[in-house]
């Protein structure tokens, strides 16, 4: 789960992390009165999307008088901002945080993160703030520092001096630094964050540190223990079609092309994308409908993905194991009568009980439901019906 | 042979009187895997599946002489059973178990680690060694003994490439769902070795995901250390960046990741690698055929 960069700021205030002053604002009104409240001559006032790259969007901007405030807010506040994390149809503005201007010095980047590899959290400094943390690691690794820390011991001094020294800090920045990044693990630790970013992390012209933004998300299964962190969640940040299909258990995420997929499992649901494009087709959709497929599961996948105008053939691909492959049949069954399902459907039912299914639909004798014999069949077929090509 | 588990291994259930738990110990003793106890706190001297019932895990130990213990207890209470486990000197834990917090996972894997229990899972189907022992909650029945070994971080493609392999008239020796998730036990660089060393097994199946870099690491030790012959496909070909493709672990980071990435490593391994896990059958047959 992720949340906005005020939420995250709240967070960090929380911990001793140092940021900026500021407030969130959900009209123009409101945003004028935090720029008084936060008194000043210059103020910043920043789109709330769940996306990166909101300057660059033109969903950040400076205003140097209380009349600047209202008319940028009055046009970010409302707008659709488009950045290369939201994807062409952009994201809807309903919140601006206005905080106050802060001299810098200089730009950094600071991130915690599980290292997969060695299985345990860990720090990453560099002095390119501002940048995608990707693109420098990609075209020059060695300008970012990282620092494993071992949770059996916690963040130590030895920790901060190696990610000071390692970014070249000078005299009291060094301590000032090493405090920060402490205190940012702390978070990371306590809250059963997954990521955190914070980029950039401003050098202030005395040497302190403070988090220009911050981006946080958090680990969905350990959301049960901080119900603080669970009530910040932004439902209007999320998909729509993909909350629905999570609250049957279904686990969807849409996708461009035009062959419909319903499969069991996240791997073979993935496999049987990588098989329809293989083919040469385009997936849809990816659709995970887990272990306890039933028909209203069924219906409800049925009636998410052709949602989709694009859809012109779906998919169903079960490797029953624990599932029946006849109760799936059934549901199939029961899930036409409950959606109109007016494209061909393909469906590839194996193991368990699986010739029974079979039986189960030839008997149906359904016109859109044509039977697969296997997953190579199945996508030929399916993509071969997207095309029009499948009599 | 096998590798990690066979006819003899004795077996107990960590959260055994629980729906799951009482649902797929039943299987596995269908199945003729040696079950023999399970462990649910609070009712310890009951019988449950005919099997005794202890409090501990230690208690289950001394009593049955049980190695191995495989874990259904819901996700908040993973880590603890884990490191019980590990505690009471049990040698391989399966944790079936989906939805664990990655903190807890990280805490118990370490002591796990410190303790010299290895670990599969957890978010995975278990192990099973065809035709003897299965521990977890895949479908028996589509594995025949043979001389394939499977690796696979998802459990419906274990299915699908053990099913394809055993449809082309050969079969699988043990098979391993390693899980998804960002922390897992024994993964391919730890599996791959034993089935090297196992006489039976003739070659082996990687079945991997975008996410982290488990499969680079493997292509790596493959180039060194594996001389049988390894067919593999990595899902997720199609996948957009960012996104998590059900699994907790299966989402792409900025250029890391990918399945091109995982793919072209594992080629430049002298790994066979295939575009659709529809050819992984095929491509073993082939292989073996040589």
């Amino acid at each position: 789960m992720n949340i906005h960069e005020y939420q995250a700021k709240e967070i960090f205030q929380k911990y001793n992390v140092p940021t900026p002053r500021g407030y969130v604002a959900h009209s123009v009104e409101e945003a004028v009165s935090n720029a008084e409240k936060l008194g000043g001559s210059i103020w910043v006032v920043k789109a709330q999307i769940h996306a990166g790259g909101r300057g660059l969007g033109g969903g950040v901007k400076l205003a140097r008088s209380l009349e600047e405030v209202k008319t940028l807010s009055s046009e970010i506040l409302g707008m659709t901002l488009v950045t290369h994390q939201t994807g062409p149809e952009g994201k809807l503005v309903q919140k601006i945080y206005i905080e106050e201007g802060v001299d810098i010095a200089d730009e950094l980047y600071l991130g915690v993160v599980l290292d997969r590899a060695q299985e345990m959290p860990v720090i990453m400094a560099s002095l390119e703030g501002g940048m995608e943390i990707e693109n420098v690691a990609h075209d020059s690794p060695e300008k970012i520092i990282k620092v494993a820390v071992d949770p059996s011991i916690g963040f130590q001094p030895f920790h901060g001096r190696a990610l000071a020294f390692g970014l070249g800090l000078q005299k009291e920045e060094i301590n000032n630094f090493i405090k920060f990044a402490s205190a940012l693990y702390t978070v990371y630790m306590e809250n059963d964050v997954e990521m955190i970013e914070i980029n950039p992390l401003v050098k202030t012209k005395s040497g302190n540190f403070v988090a220009l933004d911050g981006k946080v998300g958090f680990d969905d299964n350990a959301l049960y223990r901080h119900p603080e962190i669970e009530a910040m969640r932004d439902l209007s940040e999320e998909n729509p079609a993909e909350r629905e299909a999570s609250n049957f258990g279904l686990s969807y995420v849409k996708l461009d092309g035009n062959v419909g997929c319903m499969v069991n499992g996240a791997g073979l649901a993935m496999g049987t994308m990588d098989t329809i494009n293989y083919m040469g087709g385009f997936p849809a959709n990816f659709l995970d409908v887990g272990g306890g497929a039933n028909a209203q599961t069924v219906a409800k996948g049925f009636e998410i993905i052709l949602r989709d105008p694009n859809v012109k053939s779906i998919f169903v691909n079960i490797f029953g194991g624990i599932v029946r492959c006849d109760r799936i049949a059934n549901g199939i069954l029961e899930a036409t009568k409950l959606v109109d399902v007016h494209v061909p459907v393909i469906v590839r039912l194996d193991g368990t009980n699986a010739p029974e299914a079979a039986e189960i639909l030839r008997n149906a004798n359904i016109k859109n439901i044509i039977t697969a014999t296997d997953l190579g069949d199945g996508a030929r077929k399916a993509v071969a019906a997207a095309k029009g090509e499948l009599v | 042979m096998s590798i990690l588990v066979n006819k003899d291994t004795k077996v107990i259930v960590q959260g055994f009187t629980g729906k799951e738990g009482s649902f797929h110990a039943e299987q596995c003793i269908a199945y003729g895997t040696k079950i023999v106890g399970g462990v649910t706190p609070g009712k310890g001297g009951t019988t449950h599946l005919d099997k005794p019932v202890f409090n501990t895990v230690k208690d289950a130990v001394v009593t049955t002489g049980a190695t191995v213990s495989m874990i259904f207890v819901p996700p908040a209470f993973v880590a603890d059973a884990v490191m019980e486990a590990a505690d009471a000197c049990i040698e391989l834990a399966v944790i079936i178990t989906e939805g664990a917090p990655v903190k807890d996972m990280q805490k118990a894997k370490a002591y796990a680690v410190k303790k010299n229990m290895k670990t599969i899972g957890p978010n995975c189907p278990g192990i099973i060694t065809a035709e003897e022992c299965k521990i977890g909650i895949m479908p028996g029945m589509i594995f025949k003994k043979g001389e394939v070994g499977l690796i696979s971080k998802s459990g419906t493609l274990t299915y699908e490439g053990a099913n394809q392999v055993c449809k082309e008239g050969f079969g699988i020796s043990t098979a391993v769902g390693i899980g998804g998730d960002p922390i897992i036990g024994l993964s391919y660089k730890q599996l791959l070795p034993l089935f090297e060393a196992d006489p039976e097994t003739k070659a082996i199946v990687m079945i991997g995901e975008i996410g982290g870099d488990l499969e680079i690491q493997a292509a790596h030790f493959i180039k060194e250390h594996i001389k049988k012959p390894v067919v593999a496909f990595i899902a997720g070909q199609s996948a957009p960046k960012g996104k998590r493709m059900g699994h907790a672990g299966a989402i792409i980071s900025g250029s890391a990741g990918t399945a091109a990435e995982k793919m072209e490593a594992l080629a430049k391994a002298g790994v066979h690698v295939v575009q659709s896990p529809a050819e992984i059958g095929k491509k073993v047959a082939e292989v073996l055929k040589k």
